[in-house]
């Protein structure tokens, strides 16, 4: 949730023990001191240490490490291995680590604030084959809100019959219903159905 | 309370048979073709009732349920007129005229039917103002549950939310798809063959049974928000957004099942909007419940989440809902 992410960091920041009070935006010296999650997309080349080495200029630059994604088993056609870190950073902070990454030689593919701050899974059925899946995808992918982080397909009878496919989507922060209503419509101009959680009632 | 049923199919005969266990009598029944009333038939007086196991002896061989016109069980000396005939959409009819009937004379309405209550809800408001008798329908949605009366007690202003599986034969043909690993075709047949799914299983399956439950929920949210009726948003069948499971694979199932969850048809009413469609719940979560079961869940303001599961459907379990209904009212 995002009102958790917002709220801890705030402590960890500005909170001293005795500081019982509000955030005080001159305890953190920056105009803008609340933290927000950030996400970079990062390539390492596949050695030794090189993780570490990407996660110490996040880390000494001030942003607090909330999860590191290391796709070990999937390589970019140079042959280097894609990281996703999250972490939590004032927006000042953040142009620093991006630099300071850079300043290191690491490839930064992706930097953006709170990029997949949610998941939903929903499950689109009907004649997916025939109506162009990976343009299916990519429209949903090309949408605002959305990322497809994973999709798993189901074609029992053939290609040419009815077909599901499950779908994870990512989502920024507060925008899965963006992202839901953005699959909805094009399922609905290619005819297809979308089996959708509720919103906000169970993951 | 004397009770005149009207409609003697499960539910209506059901409530005939129960009655007396509620301290209530029967006076009068109607089925549409035939009437049995306490007063002429019995030759015993306006204050005894009719016989409960003759008439469902005679429903069960010959078809009636009495020999008199089924227009004198409207008119008949009741306290409360149970409509129990099936449920009619657009105009509501006949079951909205008999409601009309009860209230001009000023006696109660307990409703099974739907119809008037999702398809005519500013009508029969209306009729009830002005009438010294009351309407109530707990047993229009979710069978045995009490739905509308849970609302009724927390109040419609602080429900933000209804919604559940109102529908068992969807619910069964989902259960066992999920289960089995079943296609929709097999699992329809297999239910119409135990009696859970109709010969014509539309209603059910294209999820109209579950959006009348919750157009009726959206009404019951929407009216008693409000002072003024006049300032209640009515909604009827067709303000509702409705998919069914007619055309839900088996694959969508085997790749929910992957993931941890399931498919259930899921209707949800707001004091805004009423939606019914399939929907990925989790397969061990509360919504999923299994075979023909019915759950609901209220989403309130001060009271946090309720969950209320049970038969949403059969006789004795309508008939309940019915006869608490009537015994609000005494």
């Amino acid at each position: 949730m995002s009102d958790s992410r917002d709220g801890a960091p705030e402590e960890a920041v500005t909170g001293d023990a005795t500081d019982e009070g509000p955030t005080d935006p001159a305890a953190d010296g920056g105009h803008d001191p609340t933290p927000s999650t950030h996400t970079v997309r990062l390539e390492l080349v596949d050695e030794p240490g090189q993780l570490l080495a990407a996660l110490q200029p996040i880390a000494n630059n001030g942003g607090n490490l909330l999860s590191i994604y290391h796709e070990r088993g999937n390589k970019t056609p140079r042959g280097r291995i894609p990281v996703e870190v999250d972490f939590e950073a004032t927006t000042e902070r953040f142009e620093g680590i991006v630099e300071a990454l850079r300043a290191e030689g690491i490839t930064v593919m992706q930097a953006g604030t709170e990029r997949y701050a949610e998941e939903i899974t929903l499950v689109l059925f009907g004649h997916l084959i025939d109506t162009d899946l990976s343009d299916t995808l990519s429209r949903i992918e090309a949408s605002a809100s959305t990322s497809v982080a994973d999709v798993s397909l189901a074609a029992p009878q053939g290609t040419e019959e009815v077909s599901s496919a499950r779908l994870r989507l990512e989502a920024r922060s507060g925008e899965t219903g963006e992202a839901v209503a953005a699959v909805r419509e094009i399922a609905e101009e290619k005819d297809l159905r979308v089996v959708a959680p509720l919103a906000g009632v169970e993951p | 309370m004397r009770l005149a049923v009207i409609g003697a199919g499960a539910v209506g005969r059901s409530v005939v048979k129960l009655a007396g266990e509620h301290g209530h009598e029967v006076v009068a029944v109607a089925d549409s073709s035939s009437a049995v009333v306490a007063d002429g038939t019995d030759g015993s007086g306006g204050a005894v009732g009719v016989d409960a196991d003759a008439v469902v002896a005679r429903k069960a061989e010959r078809g009636i349920v009495g020999d008199d016109d089924p227009a004198d069980a409207l008119t008949a000396d009741y306290d409360v007129l149970v409509e129990a005939t099936p449920t009619t959409l657009g105009d509501a009819e006949p079951g909205f005229s008999h409601v009309r009937t009860a209230l001009e004379r000023d006696r109660h309405v307990v409703l099974a039917n739907k119809g008037p209550v999702a398809e005519r809800y500013g009508d029969l408001r209306a009729l009830a103002a002005d009438s010294a008798g009351d309407v109530r329908f707990e047993a229009t949605v979710g069978g045995a549950i009490p739905a509308v009366s849970t609302v009724e007690d927390i109040e419609p202003s602080h429900v933000t939310a209804v919604r559940g599986v109102l529908n068992g034969t969807a619910n069964f043909i989902l259960t066992r798809m999920a289960a089995e690993g079943l296609d929709y075709d097999h699992v329809l047949s297999e239910a119409q063959d135990l009696g859970v799914a109709e010969a014509d299983p539309s209603f059910d399956v294209d999820g109209t049974d579950a959006a009348l439950k919750c157009v009726i929920l959206a009404n019951v949210l929407s009216f008693g928000a409000v002072d003024d009726p006049a300032d209640a948003r009515e909604f009827s069948l067709a303000d509702a957004s409705v998919e069914g499971i007619r055309d839900v694979p088996g694959s969508v199932l085997r790749l929910a099942a992957e993931d941890g969850r399931t498919v259930r048809l899921i209707g949800e009413a707001t004091g805004e909007t009423v939606q019914v469609a399939p929907r990925l719940v989790p397969e061990n979560g509360t919504l999923a419940v299994s075979g023909t079961q019915n759950i609901v869940q209220l989403e309130t303001t001060h009271a946090g989440r309720l969950n209320i599961s049970g038969h949403g459907a059969g006789g004795p379990e309508t008939a309940s809902a019915v006869l608490g209904d009537v015994g609000r009212l005494e």
